[in-house]
């Protein structure tokens, strides 16, 4: 089917679905719909929108239809030595760039390399009217008007479907290494805020049951005194690459809970807190990533002393697998900000139509 | 261009004047008297930023000095319906701090504190008025800095940067102001206070951040902005590089890209830019060269080493035509110092100039050239180019003398051409300056109907009452309209002095 006519049969069905009120729940490959509040709504299937619009190594530019496989688009860029440089995660081997940017999930990466709404250049999309609109663009520097492009990253779909994206991209580093220290929790988190702050070419780090890991990508003479210097223990670079891919898609021990855990009520927080902020104490187990930035933990605790416990870090907690959502996966707005939730809802999508309920009830 | 108003207060019809007294009494409950100024005289240095050539005296101008004071003014705003423009230092270069006729102008200057420097977590909390060099030198006994660095950077406010999204040289490796903010403070239309972004890596909900950053002062106003800092690079180096055609050096950024190599600044001048700079810094630039390129690498020893011989090979590769690589910090500097100071060069050789600002993809920088160099033939009027070659972010200023209405006339058709070939070309019509009242009928031909009744939808969202530095960014239909008929009868403005907002 050419892309025109997947864009129209699309738009006929949001406006089918606007007339008639009906949720839609917007659909790649289906396998980040673990995450968030629980899906409801007639399935939109993105997966006929597929393809590469359109790469230009030298502009590190790839535009990409949102039904296009993420694998896909990462082999293509693999082979001009490119990448995605925040590492997103895979939970399947179907997942789109679309549903990518819509979960607006990032990897090990990310506290070096930024988030992924930093390298969305542009998206086209399809409001709650069945409007195409094409905000940003795909060039670096722009702009031109409201970043509307970059609110869609991590929107849970709730604004519009997304049918097309930029993504601006990076050359792979030259050399990739990865240490391993012991050490505990607080000296940890203090020598990643040390290293944060010095021309340490760090790219990834990760702390679980007193081992801190370091990765160290960037020029070759930098990786290898910068190694010397840290000292500890290197690992083989193919048990290194295997070890942080798991952490990527929640593969490592530590994310895989059972259904039995699941049911016993043993859940998975991902709390994004400040990466200078102390210890966090909570029942369970944790594993922290990104500088000390994003701290998970499986816990049976009751999600209000997690929530509470992430607040008082400067952070929140997000519910990210278990039986039971209904205490809320995100934690509460505050009413200015909820208002204008509210209301930017209601000017992309005003009959509702879009993944209802699934970041907010309200929205 | 346009002048939107007659700067006479005193003659102005009567609506104003019992307006202006209206809103005056209102906010004398608020605010010391000396915090208000609302006489012709007292409001004159408040009628533009730094795009001079639009002009509108504020109904009133405020300076508050504390944050209840300005939720204060807010309130009272909304109440009495009266449109809000905020304004930092004034240097913005797009109007986008051009005072509302029947609005108040929000001077933030008084907010000049740097709250915190954390060392620790690397960042510093800084209030909105405070310039933005200033936060690196707070931050340079930890060894850390703030990286963009827009040319006015001695000058310019923080709350100004966030409002534009500025840009820099060194923002092709550290990126724009979006990506060097974790978190901003303030208030809405309202007066409510309001936070968009976290010190944490994210926040719940949708991240509201880059609407904020970049919205021009029309979403809400920030208060308090809280950086990211990054250790201060150890070392820097610059490679100057000749070539004999503007072809070839654009040829070569796009190939030290295609090699891998992000340096921290990538620079192009023109010929007739590289003279006019030499002339007036004596920076030791190639005169006979057709264009010249700085590419600058930063961090470790080891990685600058490791990343100026793969740039020299790569430069080499592309025609290079000669190559000098600074010794040391002093003669850095001096490489930089002609490209600092293209502005004031260019104003040597004319008694105006006209900046511009849009971005194209890299590999069009060649043929963009060649067209403003056609374009100057068309409209009678010199340009001379600088460019932030890395990320295609071009700066060709048009030279013309205001006092010649014609080739007044003829340099804002030379802007809008240059726009939307830039348009044509893949690109966007600011890549760093933003739309201010500058660009809004360029906004017309970059965006659709639909797109820009979206873009006014998110402004409504944010401010339901449309009063935060109304007409500015997003063009009204109506605007737009008559611009696209404009330009049906063959390119030429009508009524030039007629105001159009």
């Amino acid at each position: 089917m050419s892309v025109g006519a997947a864009l129209q049969r699309l738009r006929d069905r949001v406006l089918v679905a606007r007339d008639s009120k009906t949720a839609l729940e917007i659909r790649g490959g289906c396998t980040k719909r673990f995450y968030g509040n629980v899906p409801r709504g007639e399935p939109l299937d993105v997966c006929e929108l597929a393809g590469i619009t359109s790469y230009e190594p030298t502009e590190l530019v790839v535009t990409v239809l949102a039904g296009t496989p993420l694998l896909e688009v990462e082999s293509v860029l693999a082979e001009r030595g490119q990448c995605l440089p925040f590492e997103p995660p895979h939970f399947g081997a179907a997942g789109t760039v679309g549903g990518m940017v819509a979960a607006g999930l990032a990897g090990p990466a990310r506290a070096c390399a930024g988030p992924l709404r930093d390298f969305v250049l542009g998206v086209t999309m399809l409001n709650g009217m069945g409007e195409r609109l094409t905000f940003g663009g795909q060039v670096m520097k722009n702009v031109a008007g409201y970043d509307v492009s970059r609110v869609i990253a991590g929107s849970l779909g709730i604004l519009g479907v997304i049918c097309e994206v930029s993504l601006k991209v990076m050359p792979v580093l030259p050399a990739c290494r990865t240490l391993c220290v012991e050490m505990d929790e607080t000296a940890a988190l203090k020598q990643l805020n040390r290293l944060a702050g010095e021309s340490f070419p760090m790219n990834a780090s990760a702390w679980h049951r007193g081992l801190l890991y370091l990765r160290l990508a960037g020029a070759k003479a930098a990786v290898g005194r910068a190694i010397e210097a840290a000292g500890g223990r290197e690992i083989e670079p193919q048990a290194a690459a295997a070890w942080w891919t798991d952490i990527r898609d929640h593969r490592h021990e530590f994310f895989a809970l059972s259904d039995v855990q699941l049911e016993r009520g043993e859940c998975s927080w991902r709390l994004a807190v400040p990466d200078s902020a102390p210890p966090i104490v909570l029942p369970g187990e944790q594993f922290i990533e990104w500088g000390g930035g994003q701290r998970w933990w499986r816990s049976a605790a009751p999600a209000s002393q997690i929530r509470s416990a992430a607040a008082r870090a400067g952070g929140h907690a997000t519910l990210v697998r278990a039986a039971d959502k209904r205490p809320g996966v995100f934690t509460a707005l505050k009413p200015a900000s909820m208002n204008i939730h509210k209301r930017l809802k209601q000017s992309f999508d005003p009959a509702g139509i879009f993944n209802p309920g699934r970041l907010y009830p309200e929205l | 261009m346009n002048e939107t108003s007659p700067r006479t207060p005193s003659n102005a019809p009567a609506p104003r004047a019992a307006q202006q007294s209206l809103v005056v009494s209102s906010l004398a409950k608020i605010l010391p008297a000396s915090s208000i100024l609302y006489r012709g005289e007292d409001t004159a240095p408040y009628e533009c930023d730094a795009l001079t050539a639009y002009r509108q005296l504020p109904l009133v101008v405020v300076i508050p000095e504390s944050e209840a004071q300005v939720a204060a003014v807010l309130a009272a705003c909304h109440a009495l319906n009266v449109p809000v423009v905020a304004r930092g230092a004034g240097t913005g270069l797009s109007g986008g701090a051009l005072p509302h006729a029947m609005g108040v102008s929000l001077s933030l200057a008084k907010f000049n504190s740097i709250v915190k420097v954390d060392p620790v977590a690397r960042t510093a909390v800084v209030q909105c008025g405070v310039r933005n060099l200033a936060i690196s030198e707070a931050a340079a006994p930890y060894g850390l800095y703030y990286a963009p660095d827009p040319s006015s950077q001695i000058a310019c406010t923080i709350g100004g940067n966030v409002a534009e999204n500025s840009g820099g040289v060194h923002c092709l490796k550290y990126g724009l102001t979006l990506h060097n903010v974790l978190r901003v403070r303030g208030f809405t239309a309202e007066g409510e206070a309001v936070e968009f972004g976290s010190e944490a890596p994210d926040t719940a909900g949708l991240d509201l951040l880059p609407l904020v950053v970049g919205s021009e002062g029309m979403l809400a106003v920030i208060m308090e902005v809280t950086v990211r800092l990054l250790p201060r690079p150890v070392q820097a180096r610059c490679i100057m590089a000749s070539f004999a055609t503007v072809e070839s050096a654009g040829a070569a950024v796009a190939a030290v890209i295609a090699a891998g190599i992000i340096p921290a600044g990538l620079e192009l001048m023109d010929k007739r830019m590289t003279a006019a700079a030499e002339d007036y810094v004596h920076a030791g630039y190639d005169l006979d060269a057709a264009a010249i390129l700085l590419c600058e690498s930063d961090g470790t020893a080891a990685e600058v080493d490791e990343e100026i011989e793969r740039a020299i090979d790569v430069l080499n590769a592309n025609g290079a035509t000669r190559i000098a690589i600074s010794r040391d910090e002093q003669q850095r500097l001096q490489f930089w110092s002609g490209r600092k100071n293209a502005f004031p060069a260019s104003g040597r050789m004319s008694p105006d100039y006209m900046c511009m600002d849009s971005t194209i993809p890299r590999k069009r920088l060649a043929e963009m050239l060649r067209t403003i160099g056609e374009m100057e033939g068309k409209y009678a009027l010199r340009c001379v180019n600088v460019f932030h070659a890395g990320d295609g972010n071009l700066h060709p200023l048009i030279l013309f003398d205001a006092n010649d209405p014609d080739e007044m006339r003829r340099c804002e058709l030379f802007g809008a051409d240059i726009l939307e070939t830039s348009i044509k070309l893949g690109g966007t019509v600011t890549g760093e300056h933003g739309v201010g009242v500058e660009k809004l009928n360029s906004m017309c031909v970059q965006f659709s109907p639909a797109e820009r009744a979206q873009m006014m939808a998110v402004k409504s969202a944010f401010d339901p009452a449309g009063l935060l530095n109304p007409g500015k960014v997003i063009p009204s239909l109506q605007r737009c309209a008559e611009y696209g008929k404009m330009h049906v009868h063959r390119g030429v403005l009508k009524f030039p002095e007629l105001p159009r907002f």
